[in-house]
């Protein structure tokens, strides 16, 4: 709402429908103000409606209650200035891993070697270099993730959405791909909400982290993630970064708890 | 750059593995063992009396009336006869049933009226239309071609509104926020990852569009290599019969082969 946001959800609610007909409330009265630059996460149990708000202000699923607005537009539809990178990777797998990433490119009126110029410079960010010509099947998880993130940040979106991008991976594939991705930011800033329900990720990667409640999902506390020098390699075993896990923890758990005793 | 270089070196390899050539040879002879039996007992049961040779002509000597027919010129041209028809039904299925099934997939409106209807027709017996089409299209190729459209059209419609629809929506959704048209997305995203499916109904399709093909030639025509088996056979010519039928299966048999290397051609990407 204030003018220096650059996505702000306004009052936003969605219910599904279930088999049954009747209208099931997924999320209500969610208001959100998401500054330039800033690393949101949405914290929340399972099943608190963190992928629809994603997929709200992606644009895949249509806004029927209140309103979300990127940059002071309202959001009706997807588009190139909000990627994404879904918790199954939704690589395609008819494509070889340089056409997964050069997809997003082909439509953009660069010239051809520009176009290949820019997909060899991602490849090589996201260490994929030798397996330009595999498909996807052929390569493992965190291979996929990769491919995922270099295809999604190949258009240079202002804005990034992730949907726990990095839940289907191994302990340790996730620590790697979370200081990568760390690296990536400082290079080039991008405006990230970034779901989890992983509460370590979580006060790591954002700067603020916003706690969902058991459905029908509505924020419920923003807590800002103060940390200095979180690059560093032993920010996890500070007393300060212990204190904003515990808390968070605290916040999640008994939401947590309510939801399971929802189901 | 060098290190690209030595990955490429390491990778390569395991991918195009050149195969052993004794375990071809034994991979061949497996696969072919039960065919040759089939053929060995198909000549001897006659020969040994085991059955009657009037009934079942031993193979060698279905084989000559084979090339009886093959130098009459008999077999050249009901054959071209009926392949012709099986081309363009089976075709017309796939140009009418493959963007049908995209339209039904793709809009709820269009499913919500055609659905009932395809669920209707589906189970529907098609060579029950054989007399229907006789009367209506006669003895020519329009009859056999629209029989064979009829019965090969629902098997692709339906595989292809199930694949489409079985697509994940993240995917379409990735090419969305990609800068592609919901159309754009459909053609370039649905389509290639509903194509597992959709070649699936081909293939079932190709098989139903050869029995369609044979049982309305044998009904009502005056050609083709359906009408061939049953002249022969109404003439006695049981080995000439035989032969025709031997023509039919290997017809059907080698036409399944090369859908399915054409097919795992266009599907390697699903092999790791
Ligand atoms: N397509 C759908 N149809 C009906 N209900 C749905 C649909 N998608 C989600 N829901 C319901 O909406 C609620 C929120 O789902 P959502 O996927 O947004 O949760 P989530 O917070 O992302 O959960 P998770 O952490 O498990 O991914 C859930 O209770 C779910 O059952
Ligand atoms: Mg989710």
């Amino acid at each position: 709402m204030t003018s220096s946001a650059l996505i702000s959800f306004d009052r936003v609610g969605h219910s599904y429908r279930s088999n049954a007909g009747v209208l099931v409330p997924a999320l209500a009265d969610v208001s959100l103000d998401i500054a330039q630059g800033e690393f949101v996460a949405l914290l929340g149990p399972s099943g608190c409606g963190k992928s629809t708000l994603l997929y709200l202000l992606g644009g895949f699923v249509p806004i029927r209650d209140g309103e979300i607005r990127v940059a002071g537009k309202p959001v009706t539809g997807p588009g190139r200035d909000r990627g994404v990178v879904f918790q199954s990777f939704a690589l395609f797998p008819w494509k070889t891993v340089r056409q997964n990433v050069r997809y997003g490119l082909e439509r953009m009126s660069l010239p051809r070697a520009e176009q290949e110029a820019r997909t060899a410079r991602l490849i090589d960010m996201v260490h994929l270099n030798g397996f330009e010509d595999h498909f996807p099947l052929q390569l493992s998880g965190g291979m996929r993730q990769r491919v995922a993130i270099a295809r999604t940040l190949a258009v240079d979106p202002a804005i990034l959405l992730m949907d726990e991008p990095f839940g289907a991976l191994d302990a340790q594939t996730r620590e790697i791909m979370h200081e990568e991705l760390l690296a990536i930011m400082a290079r080039r800033p991008m405006t990230t909400v970034f779901v989890t329900h992983d509460v370590r990720e979580a006060v790591y990667l954002a700067d603020r982290v916003a706690v969902m409640s058991a459905r029908p999902g509505h924020i419920k506390e923003v807590v800002t993630i103060d940390l200095p020098g979180r690059t560093e390699p032993g920010v996890q075993k500070t007393a300060a970064f212990g204190a904003y896990v515990e808390r968070l923890w605290g916040l999640v758990k008994n939401e947590a708890v309510q939801a399971a005793a929802g189901r | 750059m060098s290190r690209s270089a030595t990955v490429v070196g390491a990778v390569k390899p395991k991918l195009d593995r050149p195969r052993e050539k004794g375990t071809a040879v034994v991979n061949w002879l497996v696969r072919w063992f039960p065919l040759a039996i089939l053929a060995i007992t198909w000549e001897a049961a006659p020969r040994l009396g085991l059955v009657n040779p009037a009934s079942l002509p031993p193979l060698s000597v279905v084989v000559a009336a084979l090339g009886r027919l093959a130098m009459g010129g008999d077999l050249l041209a009901n054959g071209l006869k009926s392949l012709f028809r099986l081309v363009c039904g089976l075709g017309l299925a796939i140009l009418a049933g493959v963007p049908l099934g995209l339209t039904m997939a793709w809009f709820r409106p269009v499913r919500a009226v055609f659905g009932p209807l395809v669920r209707c027709l589906y189970p529907m017996p098609k060579s029950a239309l054989i007399p229907v089409l006789l009367l209506w299209l006669g003895l020519g190729d329009l009859s056999k071609i629209t029989l064979i459209f009829l019965g090969c059209l629902l098997p692709v419609l339906i595989s292809t509104t199930n694949g489409v629809r079985g697509v994940e929506p993240a995917m379409i959704w990735s090419a969305r926020s990609l800068g592609r048209s919901r159309l754009a997305a459909l053609f370039g995203v649905a389509l290639p990852a509903a194509m597992p499916d959709v070649l699936a109904g081909i293939r079932s399709a190709l098989a139903m569009s050869f029995v369609l093909l044979v049982s309305s030639e044998y009904l009502m025509s005056r050609d083709g290599l359906g009408y061939l088996i049953s002249f022969l056979g109404d003439g006695g010519a049981y080995d000439g019969m035989f032969a025709a039928v031997l023509v039919v299966s290997i017809l059907g048999f080698a036409a399944d082969r090369a859908f399915n290397a054409v097919s795992r051609r266009a599907l390697a990407w699903r092999e790791t």
